[in-house]
């Protein structure tokens, strides 16, 4: 990996129900970061500093119970309540986005973010352009499946990336877009960064292959610069072959099978991108 | 008071009015045609209304999806016929209520919003297409939509849809008249009367019991300290309500505890057991631990002392393992009662020790009444399929939105369930030994130490849940024994409880389950020998509870912390970081009394001693007779193929996927062997298997053994094959046996858990008690044989002794049961076993002897049979068998390994199959002479392993295992099992046609989200 004068430092937020905070900083620290798991009131209420990180993160989890809809009270809460300095987070954010800085939200965090209106970010505008809600099938699962990358994404994060399987858990997976322009400028713009997909690599159409009935199949988005990353699967449940549920076939097959899981990749992505960057920049 | 409707908009998929429009059609059979659902919020703040727009707008709508309006009902299109508004009654838990305050207090800063108490009320609106009549309405309300218990419905037809105003909406706003008074009452009375007093206040205290509380009142010395401090003779409401809850059998086990006097009518033997607990549960586990120390093997940390076991996993690493039930509530309001478990489960091994321990997985056992039963269901009896669906939403919402996965759990039905239903609730944490030098596992209090409530506010729930599960169900059942937990609360708790214990600001704690504050603070305050407690500091949820009703409420995801003052202040700042409701309510003494205060009112004052050692010992009666049952004759004839399609689909035996897809199974990434897996996620797995860190490979498994059935043959043998069922899960997976070796520091850690129906003899209402007891007792003898034989000890565990229903004159008694749920340590996760197929050629073996032993199992239960061959577990056997197993594991030999257990070997081969893109062709004639061919494919013979390896191991592995191997044949490509004997083919069937049949099993529920 390559080494840079300063540790790429992530944060991960927690608390208000976010339950996938280990996980996500054991993910980090895997690929090498620096990583703090900080409660958000640490930042609401006491003012902590996001500015000395480089990765902002938002974790799965039920945010509230998912009470109203999934990610919409904690959204609220980054978009209104105000820090010890008079700003909100929302703001905290928007300069942190404009540092060149990056954020990944996973399944609830994604859900956040799209409630927040940092993704797709169409136009440049912080508003809500598209929502995550109940899947097709009514109910909350929890099942692997196959991703796909976007060969055109412009994120970082994705970066290398074909496709790899990821487990789902959730209720509220399915992607709606506010209208066909939304639709339209997102697939022009290539934000929908993951498709569910068919071990064939052809789009996944149907249940359970793509678990929510999103449109267009789609697992996760990007904004239009590629700092902002969200999806709905748990690529860090799945840091070790060992979470894969055919593990034990898979490497009876290939005993030389990496011991890292395919999730793993995405942290890897960005920890080293950001400190390529900061080499470069210092 | 205002109305805010939030509706989809018309070119959304309505997923929910879907769902109820297909359960109407395939449960109730009645046809809905469209169903528009909206959330309807009362908001009782004062707003103005641009404020009110806003929040409406903001914090509940969605403006991709949503219709926001307020004050203004919108309607669906003019073709809608009737409506059903589903609220909540009044102090029922409204997470969605409570949520929306908070957004509304980040939306509108500055003004001083009271969120503490309830004041938006959130409800559901149905809109139902077709003109149905009021009892329609009426039965989807109450059988699909909500629980009469816990939910108001309003419901109308025809043109009442297009009149109805929001503002005519239900409200459930808390009104009760404040009332603090504290009465006494005279317990000078006749013995009938007595027992007629227990009855009325709920207080399941028998004669024996109740007299012991009389005399006690009357003693001249007690007597004398209360006029001292101005207390009556005579006890007050809160301080029978306090001894009734501490004497329950939910918190005293007064049963296994009694003297039993046993008669074995079989060989005339007669003896008296002086507590069934001490003597097979802790007499068990004491000698495990003699033979555990004898070879180093020092890893009991904690046992039944505290709120959950404790073991030594490695020197940095702690493991804490708590299962209990939670019956009683689930009968009634199977959601609500799960969920409460769940969570209820979930704070007994945070609290145990100081507290503070991470939680790493949940597990779950159910047993249930067919979902296909169609019987007649007494007064106020919910349809087994009901409490099957809402026992398994609130196991997962209190597993998934806690962050808890839950990593396995097993199913059983028998309609003896359908009554009351089982809820097994498990839990494993981790948990430091040390927090700054200060050993975690003790609980250490001073007096002067302050008792700190933490978490949620008391209101009326569950009001007499300890003394209510002590009793039987019958149609006048307190109502307020209902309770619905909240995750979001108890996950706010448990981060800050992690926080605090952590930081070394909390020196103990427990949990606030069963009988609420006079529960936890009057164990606690056995430590310190008493404790002072102020009622009037108790927040509470709304005003008009009396004193004793604040002691001895059950509101949830609540703790008693113990915190030294000078600690106190930074605690308090900690949990004000963490949104935590803290309140000082008394502090801990040591005057040997439970001092209850209401401000300057006396409420309590009772002696500790008598308190926690005045309860009688119980004397009961067991009598042993074996069942007058036959061995069936099943005519030889049969067709294998369409036997094994039938057990496949069979209900114990058919597939959870359904059930397990909606758990949350790998939350924290720690799960190495999941519930399903292989190619395709469908092969069921023996035991869970998950890593303790991500820097180490060491792990945890954990199994459940639980076999009813076998009990109608021979509950000493049901109980001992339960125990090897959950050995043999273990050792499946790759685990190995404890205390192999000096210091070899395999722990295993277990809970025992007996359910129970009524077993106290009565010669009317319970005439065959007696033999009930004498069930009990031989599960009891089991246990203590097998534990000691396996030197795997009992760490926790609970009883639960009525499990009946009473209606209509009716008695619905489960049959008697035992949970065994173990844990052991796996030192490489890497090197466990799943059980499907791995490669074409493999060498297919089943490692272990099999019997003539039909009795109780699926295969008879498809002829309506039970008979009399009860599988027993010959434990030498077994213990050898099981120490191979894990030696060839140290080998690499073992490809797969899937346990015998429903349906038999051939279940078990077909299941290995179930993990995708392999078949099998195996021939069964290597069995000995004396077999049937019946019995080789389902005899359920415990101590049985499917396994495959591969041909290169084929001579080692013949070798090691010798005459406990015996070779069936194949792993082959394609989609087939082939079964031949004596050169007959007798099986040859598809896969995809096996697991289309054992997906159907539960086919009924499908349609259930």
């Amino acid at each position: 990996m390559q080494q840079s004068k300063y540790p790429v430092r992530a944060l991960v937020i927690t608390g208000f129900g976010i339950n996938c905070e280990e996980e996500m900083a054991a993910a980090y620290q895997l690929a090498g970061a620096e990583t703090e798991i900080v409660h958000l009131n640490d930042i609401l209420v006491k003012g902590r500093d996001i500015h000395t990180f480089d990765i902002l993160n938002f974790p799965g989890g039920f945010s509230f119970g998912d009470d109203i809809a999934s990610g919409k009270v904690l959204a609220n809460k980054i978009r209104y309540k105000s820090l010890p300095n008079g700003n909100t987070f929302l703001e905290e954010i928007n300069q942190f986005l404009a540092d060149g800085k990056y954020i990944m939200g996973i399944c609830n965090g994604f859900q956040v973010l799209v409630k927040l209106g940092l993704l797709p970010m169409l136009g440049a505008k912080v508003e809500q352009q598209v929502t995550l809600t109940h899947n097709n099938s009514g109910r909350y699962e929890n099942r692997w499946v196959r991703c796909k990358v976007n060969p055109e994404s412009k994120t970082p994060f994705l970066a290398g990336i074909t496709a790899f399987d990821v487990p789902v858990r959730h209720g509220e997976g399915k992607l709606l877009f506010k209208d066909e322009a939304t639709q339209e400028a997102i697939v022009s713009q290539h934000l929908n960064c993951l498709t569910y997909c068919l071990p064939n690599g052809e789009t996944a159409e149907d249940y359970p292959q793509n678990p929510n009935g999103s449109s267009l199949a789609c697992a996760g988005l990007t904004d239009p610069s590629g700092q902002v990353f969200g999806l709905m699967p748990h690529p860090e449940a799945f840091l070790s072959l060992y979470n894969h549920p055919n593990w034990a076939k898979l490497k009876r097959e290939n005993p030389d099978l990496p011991e890292e899981g395919a999730g793993a990749q995405l942290f890897h992505n960005i920890v080293r991108h950001v400190a390529a960057k900061s080499s470069v920049t210092l | 008071m205002n109305y805010i409707q939030i509706s989809l908009l018309p070119h959304i998929t309505d997923v929910k009015g879907e769902q109820v429009r297909a359960q109407a059609a395939s449960f109730l059979g009645i046809d809905t045609g469209e169903v528009k659902c909206s959330q309807v919020y009362a908001v009782q703040y004062n707003l103005k209304d641009h404020d009110m727009e806003r929040f409406a707008h903001t914090c509940l709508g969605d403006e991709i999806m949503n219709k926001v309006s307020v004050d203004q009902i919108e309607l669906p299109a003019e073709n809608f016929k009737a409506f059903i508004a589903v609220a909540k009654l009044p102090g029922v838990t409204d997470d969605e209520g409570t949520s929306a305050q908070k957004a509304l207090a980040d939306l509108i800063e500055g003004n001083d919003f009271d969120t503490q108490t309830q004041h938006i009320f959130s409800q559901t609106l149905y809109y139902i297409e077709k003109p149905l009549t009021r009892r329609q309405l009426k039965q989807i309300a109450e059988e699909l939509l909500g629980n009469k218990l816990i939910h108001h419905f309003q419901y109308d037809t025809l043109g009442a849809v297009q009149s109805l105003k929001l503002n005519q909406l239900y409200v459930p706003k808390v009104r009760l008249v404040t009332d603090t008074t504290t009465t006494t009452i005279d317990l000078n009375l006749a013995d009938d009367e007595l027992l007629a007093l227990s009855k009325r206040m709920v207080l399941a205290l028998n004669l024996a019991e109740m007299k012991a509380v009389q005399t006690h009142y009357n003693y001249p010395t007690i007597q004398a300290k209360r006029a001292k401090v101005g207390l009556p003779a005579s006890p007050t409401d809160c301080e029978l309500e306090v001894i009734a809850q501490t004497w329950s059998e939910h918190c005293k086990h007064k049963e296994f505890n009694a003297v039993i006097h046993f008669v074995d009518k079989e060989t005339g033997e007669e003896k008296q057991v002086n507590s069934l607990f001490k003597t097979f549960i802790k007499g068990s586990t004491e000698k495990v631990r003699q033979l555990l120390q004898e070879k180093g093997n020092d890893w009991l940390v904690k046992v039944f002392t505290d709120n959950a076991g404790i073991v030594r996993m490695n020197e940095d690493t702690h493991f804490v393992w708590k299962v209990e039930t939670h019956n009683s509530p689930s009968a009634l309001d199977p959601y609500g009662g799960a969920i409460t478990g769940i969570l209820g489960n979930n704070r007994d091994p945070l609290a145990t020790g100081i507290g503070g321990a991470r939680l790493l997985f949940n597990t779950n056992v159910l047993c249930f009444g067919s979902p296909y039963f169609d019987g007649k269901l007494l007064t106020g009896q919910l349809h087994p399929k009901r409490i099957f669906s809402g026992v398994r939403h609130g196991i997962e919402d209190g597993g998934n939105k806690s962050g808890i996965p839950t990593v396995n759990g097993s199913i059983i039905f028998d309609d003896r369930f359908r009554g009351k239903p089982l809820v097994y609730c498990g839990t494993g944490g981790i948990l430091k030994p040390e927090y700054n030098g200060r050993p975690t596992f003790e609980k250490l209090i001073d007096p002067g130490d302050r008792i700190i409530m933490a978490g949620g506010r008391v209101g009326k729930d569950g009001i007499h849940g300890a003394t209510f599960s002590s009793i039987e169900i019958d149609e006048h059942s307190p109502m307020s024994a209902v309770q619905i937990g909240s995750p979001i609360t108890q996950k706010l708790m448990a981060d800050f409880m992690i926080r605090a214990c952590e930081q070394g600001l909390i020196k103990s704690s427990t949990d606030n389950g069963a009988g609420g504050l006079s529960s936890s603070i009057g164990e606690l305050a056995t430590i310190t020998n008493g404790a002072l407690v102020q009622l009037e500091k108790v927040p509470l949820k709304y005003s008009g509870l009396r004193p004793w009703e604040i002691f001895v409420s059950e509101s949830q995801e609540r703790m008693s912390l113990v915190v030294t003052p000078e600690n106190k202040a930074a605690l308090f700042q900690l949990a004000e970081e963490m949104e935590v409701e803290l309140t000082d309510i008394g502090h801990f003494s040591d005057d040997g009394n439970l001092d209850i205060r209401f401000g300057e009112q006396r409420v309590a004052l009772i002696d500790m001693e008598f308190l926690h050692d005045g309860v009688p010992q119980k004397v009961m009666y067991a009598e042993w007779e074996k069942p007058d049952l036959l061995e069936p004759i099943i005519q030889n004839e049969l067709d294998h193929e369409q036997i094994l399609i039938k057990l496949l689909g069979s209900l114990n035996i058919c597939s959870r996927e359904w059930v397990i897809r909606q758990y949350d199974h790998e939350v924290k990434g720690k799960t190495v062997v999941k519930p399903l897996m292989g190619e395709t996620g469908k092969a069921p797995q023996d035991a869970a298997v998950v890593r303790l860190g991500f820097g180490s490979y060491e792990g945890v498994a954990v199994s459940n053994g639980i076999c009813p059935q076998y009990g109608d043959i021979d509950p000493y043998e049901m109980s001992a094959g339960a125990f090897d069922e959950a050995v043999r899960q273990i050792i499946s997976v790759g685990g190995t046996l404890p205390n192999q070796s000096v210091n070899d520091g395999i722990c295993w850690s277990v809970n025992d858990n007996f359910c129970v129906p009524d077993s106290e003899f009565h010669p009317t209402n319970n005439p065959d008690g007696k033999l009930k007891l004498a069930k009990l007792v031989r599960m009891c003898e089991a246990l203590y044989d097998m534990s000691t034989y396996f030197q795997i000890p009992m760490t926790s565990g609970k009883d639960s002794m009525k499990n009946d229903y009473k209606g209509d004159g009716v008695r619905i008694s489960i049959p008697p049961t035992i949970l065994y749920s173990m844990t052991a340590k796996v030192d490489d996760i890497r090197r466990t076993v799943t059980s499907n197929f791995k490669a074409i050629g493999d060498r297919i073996y089943l490692l272990g002897d099999t019997y003539n032993e039909l009795g109780a199992s699926e295969f008879y239960k498809l002829f309506g049979e039970v008979g009399t061959s009860v599988p027993k577990v010959r434990k030498e056997a077994a213990y050898q068998l099981y120490q191979k197993v894990s030696d060839a594991n140290r080998e690499g030999w073992i490809e797969s390994c899937h346990d015998c257990s429903d349906g038999g070997m051939i279940i078990a081969l077909a299941e290995c199959l179930f993990g995708g893109q392999l078949g099998c062709n195996v021939n069964v004639d290597g069995f000995r002479e004396d077999l049937s061919l019946l019995s080789i494919l389902y005899a359920e013979s415990h101590s049985r392993f499917v396994v495959s390896i591969a041909p290169e191991n084929q001579a080692a592995f013949e070798t090691h295992f010798g005459d406990a191997a015996t070779y069936l044949g194949n792993v082959i490509p394609g989609d087939k099992l082939l079964v031949s004997y004596k050169e007959e083919e007798i099986i040859n069937q598809s896969i995809s046609d096996l697991i289309a049949a054992w997906e159907g099993g539960l086919a009924v529920m499908g349609a259930i989200a």
